[in-house]
């Protein structure tokens, strides 16, 4: 739940941090009594509440604020997260929400030509943004002190932003040159942007993040500005503030600042075309002279933490865990230790979305198995799953190691304010995160089954990733082959 | 894999050596005291002890990475650190692993050029299995065969896949370029030939010649005090041989001029330059890392940044950085961009680095570069098991246990004549090594 490190699907060896560490985070002064801790090394779950000490408030203007104290360093870390993304983009502009958030470095009317980052430079602060399918945000990491600038600073780029053809013309170039660095340069991203296409087919989440070439080609200042003046308003942002800060500061200082950035629009409710159920198998596969290893992977699209019915999304969560999610699951144990098939095989679930989320298996196989092979194998592994659930036992493991991951991570004051800004623009609550031990607590092995058997029983979509056919031996020298140049 | 974050980059350095250690030891010296722990049987390790969280994290290395792969067993050190979680005692493979995984604890080994490195993760409820399992895999890993085979074949996977990434392609032309016979330019995943060729035998030997008492560095944060640890230390460590028998290394500088251009069909050119750079040991160090910082660091306000992002558009991302290895210095810059605009994106570059030898910075620049590398200094680490990674670091480059404290002062002391000192040093006269990797045609080298 919550998931916001983004899931290395390519590590070959799925380890417990790979989807312990997209869970929630219990806070630095959560009272966690390791004393009372069971036999297991385990933890009283029943103790642990995320972030107790947070206080949560909304603004006249409507911006919603969360402070998280954390006192262990004279640090700051201010979050601006608005409530869009690319799944809120103009029917034939993908990619605009991101291209915003590229420009939105370029300067305002108060503070021009880059002065924010200028600042942030010349205060030792660090800076970033970034976009995904439902939300938006930009952050800075500041010694406290310097918390006061950032907040004018922000709400000032909330409704102050400036654009010239000057600024955005070179911009997209580099919007262009990252779709090629991280889409085209790489088969394994191609082929889940392709996967994403077809699973999507009417749902925006179809649409890839950065955009399609000849869309972000169209983008230009006017696309941009309409999407600012669209989206960005206080009614649509979640302030996070997390570190060595006073929560009475904080919301007097809100309200200083962003309390006097007008409601600028109402973007309204946050209705997406429905996917329809499609009838059918959709399969694809993408050959590519540079895919050295072949890879499988299938989707099923699940409920998200917003969406699902009672425990469902823990469920998916704990069902993850147990059939894919760390050396003893039940897909590397089959097909890596005991079968010996493949180099890697997993599985993730992802359940921070504001519609319906993604659960997914895959797997890398050794020289000598073929995909297909590899793909039988992993679906008998799931029939045994559907068939009799998961035993006691898993389920303790998983329950135990996804809170036990929790607190390790309480350690980044950065993770937690990232895990509540994610919750809080996808539709979850506050109190959504701050109980989620509890609820991943009250899973049973009957709520896994059939979580199980209502979503993996649907026709996934099957990506295969493939090398060249017959990479005999002269086929394969000449795709490898580099030709080398000394002057 | 749902949520695509799309960054924009810090400027990257190239991430040529994979685990290359930061220098820049940011710590808020406010909140941080360094203890030095001794054990009872001499074994000592750097301890910075804070109980907010109930975990603790402890990372450790040891003198000679991939380096002191014997010639013809390249990749021998990888398949050591892949091994050596693999078992130990009576615990086999998977009982090793569950067993971690019921104590939520985890244990790993890497390795880069230099130094073989572990770490562990602990909660404080768990401490005392976790240093068993701990003790277990560093004085009785078991290297069952059939492990082996899955770890060597997992590693053969990756070279192959390395045959056909491009980063990776320019990467090892480049260190060839730049290290030519010195063993820097090995390969240290080794080769299908080299990785086919290991025995468990040589995974034994390997180990018993790097992983001695003699060069073992401890970095331990969390919820621990030092009488605690001491004796702890021991348990853990004290089974390691005294001495271990490393092969030495010269010291080596890179080699600068060469002009390197790799044909693939891909649709970006990727550019890596490469010249001589300083050793952590150099009293111009800082001096340099200042300037860098100006040049091509980590903000958006780089001269590379500005020159080929900002202005015309030429790469997502543009940067430099120093690599101060043990037997070398390295500076180096990378960018990606359209194929026919990749001599342009070169020659943007190499300007930049002709501008900084001949003009340097502006006074206002260089107190600029200095506000943000001093105002970052408590940003830096915000997790115990970087700290932990960061008192390795420390040890090993030797820069004494009060760094922390001395560090700014020594960034505040850089002024002007030094930046252009060691710009000239570094820049004048002194061509890059440039590896370019494209479409044929047009990745002209100019």
């Amino acid at each position: 739940m919550f998931s916001l490190v983004p899931f290395r699907k390519s590590a070959l060896r799925p380890t417990v941090a790979l989807t312990l560490f997209g869970l929630a985070v219990a806070t630095v002064s959560a009272p966690i009594t390791v004393a009372d801790a069971q036999a297991r090394g385990g933890l009283d779950v029943s103790q642990i509440t995320i972030a107790p000490n947070l206080s949560h408030f909304t603004l006249e203007n409507g911006l919603e604020v969360v402070v998280i104290p954390d006192r262990r360093a004279p640090v700051a870390t201010h979050m601006l997260w608005y409530k869009v993304g690319s799944a809120d983009e103009p029917e034939g502009q993908s990619g605009v929400a991101h291209f915003l958030e590229h420009l939105m470095f370029k300067g305002t009317s108060t503070h021009p030509n880059g002065a924010f980052s200028k600042l942030i430079a010349d205060i030792g602060g660090r800076e970033n943004a970034f976009t995904s399918l439902d939300y938006t945000a930009y952050f800075q990491r500041v010694g406290k002190e310097h918390l006061p600038a950032m907040m004018e600073m922000e709400a000032d780029r909330m409704h102050n932003l400036v654009l010239t053809d000057e600024v955005v013309a070179p911009e997209r170039d580099v919007v262009l040159e990252e779709r090629r660095s991280r889409v085209d340069a790489n088969p394994g991203s191609r082929l889940r942007e392709a996967m994403d296409a077809i699973m999507f087919v009417n749902h925006p989440y179809g649409s890839p993040v950065i955009g399609w070439e000849s869309e972000i080609k169209a983008l230009n200042k006017d696309a941009a500005l309409a999407f600012y003046d669209r989206f960005y308003t206080p009614n649509n942002a979640v302030l996070i503030v997390a570190g060595d800060v006073e929560p009475d500061e904080v919301r007097r200082l809100a309200e200083n600042t962003y309390g006097k950035v007008p409601r600028r629009a109402e973007p309204g409710a946050r209705l997406r075309p429905a996917e329809p159920p499609l009838q059918g198998t959709r399969r694809i596969e993408l050959e590519d002279p540079r895919v050295r290893q072949e890879r499988f992977s299938q989707v099923w699209i699940v409920p998200s933490s917003s969406n699902a019915e009672s425990v469902t999304s823990e469920a998916l969560d704990v069902l993850s865990y147990v059939l894919g999610g760390s050396s003893s699951s039940r897909l590397y144990t089959a097909l890596v230790l005991d079968r010996e098939i493949a180099l890697s095989a997993g599985s993730y679930y992802q359940a921070t979305a504001l519609d319906d989320s993604r659960f997914a298996v895959f797997g890398s196989p050794k020289p000598g198995t073929a995909l297909p092979e590899l793909e039988q194998a992993i679906a008998r592994v799931i029939d045994v799953l559907l068939a009799d659930g998961i035993s006691e036992d898993e389920l303790a493991r998983a329950k135990h190691a996804m809170v036990a991951d929790a607190v390790y991570a309480q350690d980044s004051q950065t993770s937690l304010a990232r895990i509540f800004g994610a919750a809080l623009t996808t539709g979850s609550t506050v109190e959504d995160v701050q109980s989620w031990p509890q609820r991943i607590q009250m899973v049973t092995v009957e709520d896994v089954k059939q979580a199980a058997r209502a979503y993996l029983t649907k026709e996934p979509v099957i990506g295969y990733l493939k090398m060249p056919k017959q990479p005999g031996p002269e086929a394969n020298d000449a795709s490898a082959q580099t030709t080398e140049e000394r002057s | 894999m749902q949520l695509v974050t799309i960054m924009r980059p810090s400027a990257a350095g190239t991430a040529l050596f994979a685990t290359l250690l930061t220098f820049l030891s940011f710590l808020p010296a406010q909140a941080v005291t360094i203890e030095r722990v001794i054990s009872p049987g001499g074994i000592e390790a750097w301890l910075v002890a804070d109980d907010t969280v109930p975990l603790i994290a402890m990372n450790f290395s040891f003198d000679g990475g991939t380096v002191q792969d014997p010639d013809g067993k390249e990749g021998l050190t990888r398949l050591l650190t892949a091994s050596l979680d693999e078992g130990a005692g009576e615990l086999t493979s998977a009982e090793y692993k569950a067993r971690l995984e019921e104590l939520a604890v985890s244990i790993g080994f890497s390795a880069d050029r230099d130094h073989l490195y572990g770490s562990l993760r602990t909660l404080t409820a768990t401490r005392d299995d976790a240093f068993a399992l701990l003790r277990l895999a560093l004085t009785e890993p078991r290297f069952d065969e059939t492990d082996m085979e899955r770890n060597r074949a997992r590693l053969i996977a990756g070279v192959r896949r390395q045959e056909q990434d491009p980063n990776a392609l320019a990467g090892r032309a480049f260190v060839e370029a730049l290290f030519g016979d010195h063993p820097y330019a090995r390969r240290s995943g080794g080769t299908e030939d080299s990785l086919n060729a290991l025995s468990t035998d040589d995974i034994r030997a390997q180990m018993g010649r790097v992983m001695s008492k003699d060069s073992l560095v401890i970095g331990v944060v969390g919820a621990i005090d030092a009488d605690t640890l001491a004796p702890l230390l021991d348990d853990i460590f004290g089974g390691l041989p005294a001495t271990g028998d490393l092969t030495p290394v010269d010291d080596f500088e890179p080699v600068s001029g060469e002009r390197i251009s790799l044909s693939l069909e891909i649709p970006q050119t990727s550019i890596l330059l490469g010249l001589p750079g300083l050793k952590r040991t150099d009293p111009d160090y800082q001096a340099a890392f200042v300037m860098n910082h100006i040049l091509g660091g980590g903000s958006f306000t780089s001269w590379l940044y500005k020159e080929v992002r900002e202005k015309r558009g030429l790469s997502y991302s543009v940067g430099t950085s120093l690599g101060p290895y043990e037997h070398a210095g390295l500076l180096s810059g990378s960018a990606a961009t359209r194929p026919d605009r990749a001599g342009q994106t070169v020659e943007i570059m190499l300007a930049q680095l002709e501008r900084m030898a001949t003009d340097g910075p502006t006074l206002e620049e260089l107190n600029g570069a200095k506000r943000f590398l001093t105002g970052s200094y408590a940003l830096r680490f915000d997790t115990s098991g970087k700290i932990a990674s960061q008192l390795v670091a420390l040890k090993n480059a030797g820069l004494g246990i009060d760094y922390f404290d001395r560090r700014n002062a020594e960034i505040e002391a850089v002024t002007l004549k030094d930046v252009t000192r060691v710009a000239q040093r570094l820049l004048k006269d002194v061509a890059p090594t440039i590896v370019t990797i494209g479409p044929s045609g047009e990745t002209a080298t100019q």
